[in-house]
């Protein structure tokens, strides 16, 4: 088997897997006050300070969640609803129009239950957004704006953000500015401190942690209310019994990726680059989505014209290749990824279009067994394709 | 699969048969939302969800289709498009002969499969003739046998030879969590079951006359001759009683005056159906035969002659509520289960210049 869809999920680390069945085998509620709470307690705590350490951020800024989807509602709508609680003005939303569904569809709910007004930052045919089009809109909404939201790098086609420069025009108009890293952590350099954003997004399981962990790290005087309420046991911005072992796997996971990325991405970069090549070499009308420089390491994301990335999907996994139309899916039905529409695709060529992503387990067998059942797979995928004619 | 026990069993008996199976449950609405509140439809989440852990109980891949442009151009607008015509269509028929066996086989060849697998009750052999099921209740060769050669060349029926409570046993001894799951027996895109409203919200309101078949004295209005069926009783709303008291049924409806006829029950009858887009598998005609004239109908023994894609049948015993746009199916009696000969769609029925004298004898 030949596993390609490392941005869905990847492999849980060793030495993560190792400390979270540790944690699991000593019992303690991290909010106890006894003995074994204690433990549980330390075991956190120290695990929130190998996290900060690895993101440059203070132990104080990381929050922990069930993971990305969590984190990201929590920035844009706790925020938004802090902001504007200090000024009722303050009730638009930016996003760009490329951002995962847990941002975009969280700032559409706002939209609609709690009247915000949304501008979505329109991106280039790579899915870079322009900081200046994010000046302009400070510019002109700028006591209006409460938060501000866009993701270090793309989910589905890589695509690397202007990170500082746009956390940088938001600070300077006293905005708060989120950005979900969670594809971006353990693949490329991310430095909360050196960012200038005031609350950030990751998750455990794109990292070799487990699923269902993750953290928001949230400046320590940015504003932010709760989506959960109970114990609050996070900082009172998040509530529910922390997950010890999960916690202390993430933060073996983070530190990890963090240590080694820079190695992991040279090293899945030029096999990406390997993959890329021997596709077009193969498949040369083949379509290579995003930013051909400014991409993660581990992405490489094609339409190929004339195909049903579904219909590729289903040809490929009957030969043992798992990969992603890399869009979101609803009943299971692919709908055409509204990141490449952003892009300026057409309908066809976003229906088209798959992702291939490398991780740490990855090796050039996954790229040859890729190679050896490419061709003929598009083959056939063009042929379906004429089922679409009505009869 | 539709997420239903029959599919389900019908996927686990050709993979257990040594094929090399894949799950494909349809999408046909093009909003999921539209359908989901109603658990009636049979493309709901929830039947997604469904499909897909019968796929994993058997040990299939899984997968969903997005065939809802298709569906709603070939099935529901066709229905609509019928209704507005006077005729009463039969969608299931046509999601088979235009989806299942046409959008979804065509696709499923041009990916490398052989054959598209359903949980039709309804059997087809080695000898390529497609049967009726032994659960005859359950048969459903009536909405399949508007499929052509070439498609039935490629379809697979497994349960043919199995009643639907053998199915559902089977289902349970397999571990799949469908085989107590209601059969499903609405169309399945009205999801609240409301045809009448339905076709009320695609084609509006047209008011129009109900008249008298003798004498075409207007007995009362309604509200859309869409929502009429041949043979239909209740609901005609009439102030004038007839004549002779009895019951008045609908006759026939006439979409160029949007008119609803009605008369007595006896004007019901007709011993004559013309129908054209014929299927014809067998031999010669005229053949002495049985035809079904609307879905789990009786049989009625006939005499059908098929010639340039028109076909007459005449009836040995009168037929009643006969409705343009369902489909005559013409079966020839087996042991090993009702052969189909073919079919086509019904454009009249008629009573012949015999049946009229003899009605009007024995209404005098």
């Amino acid at each position: 088997m030949a596993y390609l869809d490392h941005a869905a999920t990847t492999p849980m680390l060793e030495e993560a897997l190792e400390a979270y069945v540790s944690a699991s085998r000593s019992v303690g509620n991290p909010s106890s006050l006894h003995a074994a709470g204690r433990c549980a307690r330390r075991l956190v705590e120290e695990s929130r300070e190998r996290i900060a350490a690895a993101l440059a951020a203070r132990p104080s800024e990381v929050v922990f969640t069930s993971g990305g989807t969590e984190s990201d509602n929590l920035a844009t709508k706790g925020i938004f609803w802090s902001q504007r609680a200090t000024s009722l003005n303050r009730t638009r939303v930016i996003a760009s129009a490329v951002e995962h569904h847990a941002v975009l569809d969280a700032v559409d709910w706002l939209n609609t239950h709690e009247g915000a007004a949304v501008s979505l930052l329109p991106v280039d045919d790579h899915g870079r957004v322009d900081p200046a089009e994010l000046a302009e809109l400070i510019d002109r909404y700028k006591d209006e704006i409460a938060v501000i939201s866009v993701q270090w790098a793309n989910n589905e086609i890589g695509t690397v953000q202007p990170i500082a420069e746009l956390a940088r025009l938001a600070a300077e108009a006293g905005i708060p500015f989120h950005t979900d890293a969670v594809q971006a952590v353990g693949q490329i350099p991310v430095d909360f401190a050196a960012s200038g954003a005031a609350a950030l997004t990751v998750t455990g399981h794109k990292l070799g942690g487990p699923v269902g962990v993750g953290a928001l790290l949230l400046g320590r005087d940015v504003a932010c209310t709760p989506l959960l309420h109970g114990g609050g046991q996070e900082r009172d911005v998040r509530s529910g019994t922390l997950d010890t072992a999960g916690v202390a796997a993430f933060a073996v996971a983070v530190e990890s990726a963090v240590k080694s990325q820079q190695e992991s991405a040279t090293r899945v970069g030029a096999l990406r680059d390997e993959l890329v090549n021997r596709v077009r070499a193969v498949v040369p009308d083949a379509i290579l989505n995003g930013d051909p420089a400014d991409r993660l390491p581990g992405n490489a994301h094609f339409s190929f014209p004339g195909c049903e990335g579904d219909a590729l999907l289903l040809l490929l996994d009957a030969q043992g290749i798992s990969c992603s139309t890399g869009s979101a899916c609803s009943a299971g039905v692919a709908q055409p990824s509204h990141v490449l529409i952003a892009m300026g695709a057409d309908d066809d060529r976003a229906r088209s279009s798959l992702r291939f992503t490398l991780g740490h387990t990855s090796t050039v067998e996954d790229v040859d067994a890729l190679l050896a059942a490419l061709p003929g797979a598009v083959e056939r995928a063009r042929r379906a394709t004429a089922w679409k004619t009505p009869r | 699969m539709s997420g239903g026990v029959d599919s389900a069993v019908a996927a686990a008996r050709a993979h257990d048969a040594g094929h090399d199976v894949t799950g494909v449950h349809l999408a046909l609405a093009r909003n999921p939302q539209t359908y989901r509140t109603g658990a009636r439809g049979c493309c709901t989440l929830e039947d997604s969800r469904d499909a897909r852990r019968a796929a994993d109980v058997i040990g299939i891949p899984f997968y969903v289709w997005d065939m809802a442009d298709q569906f709603h151009e070939n099935v529901v607008d066709d229905f609509v498009a019928e209704y507005a015509a006077g005729r009463t269509p039969n969608p299931c028929l046509r999601c088979n002969e235009k989806i299942k066996f046409a959008a979804v086989l065509d696709r499923a060849v041009a990916l490398g499969f052989d054959a598209v697998v359903t949980g039709h009750h309804a059997r087809l052999g080695a000898d390529g003739l497609l049967r009726r099921s032994v659960d005859l209740p359950k048969d459903q060769s009536y909405v399949l046998a508007v499929l052509t050669r070439a498609q039935l060349d490629r379809a697979v029926f497994p349960l043919g030879d199995s009643t639907k409570a053998q199915v559902r046993e089977e289902a349970a001894a397999r571990g799949l969590a469908v085989a107590d799951k209601p059969d499903s027996h609405d169309i399945c895109f009205i999801a609240d079951g409301d045809t009448k409203g339905f076709l009320e919200r695609k084609l509006g309101s047209a008011p129009g006359d109900i008249v008298d078949s003798r004498t075409g004295e207007k007995l009362g209005t309604h509200n859309g001759a869409y929502a009429y069926t041949i043979g239909q009783r209740k609901g005609l709303d009439l102030r004038v009683p007839a004549p002779d008291g009895r019951p008045r049924y609908v006759l026939s409806i006439t979409p160029k005056t949007n008119t609803v006829t009605v008369g007595a029950r006896e004007e019901l009858s007709v011993d004559t159906v013309t129908a054209s887009r014929v299927i014809w598998h067998d031999s010669a005609t005229p053949v002495e035969c049985e035809v079904q004239l609307r879905a789990h109908g009786e049989v009625v023994p006939a005499s059908v002659t098929v010639a340039d894609d028109a076909l007459t049948a005449r009836l040995h015993e009168t037929a009643r509520g006969v409705a343009a746009g369902q489909a005559i199916v013409a079966y020839r009696r087996d042991p090993a289960g009702d052969i189909v000969l073919g079919s086509a769609t019904i454009t009249a029925g008629v009573a012949s210049a015999d049946l009229q004298t003899s009605g009007g004898a024995a209404r005098a």
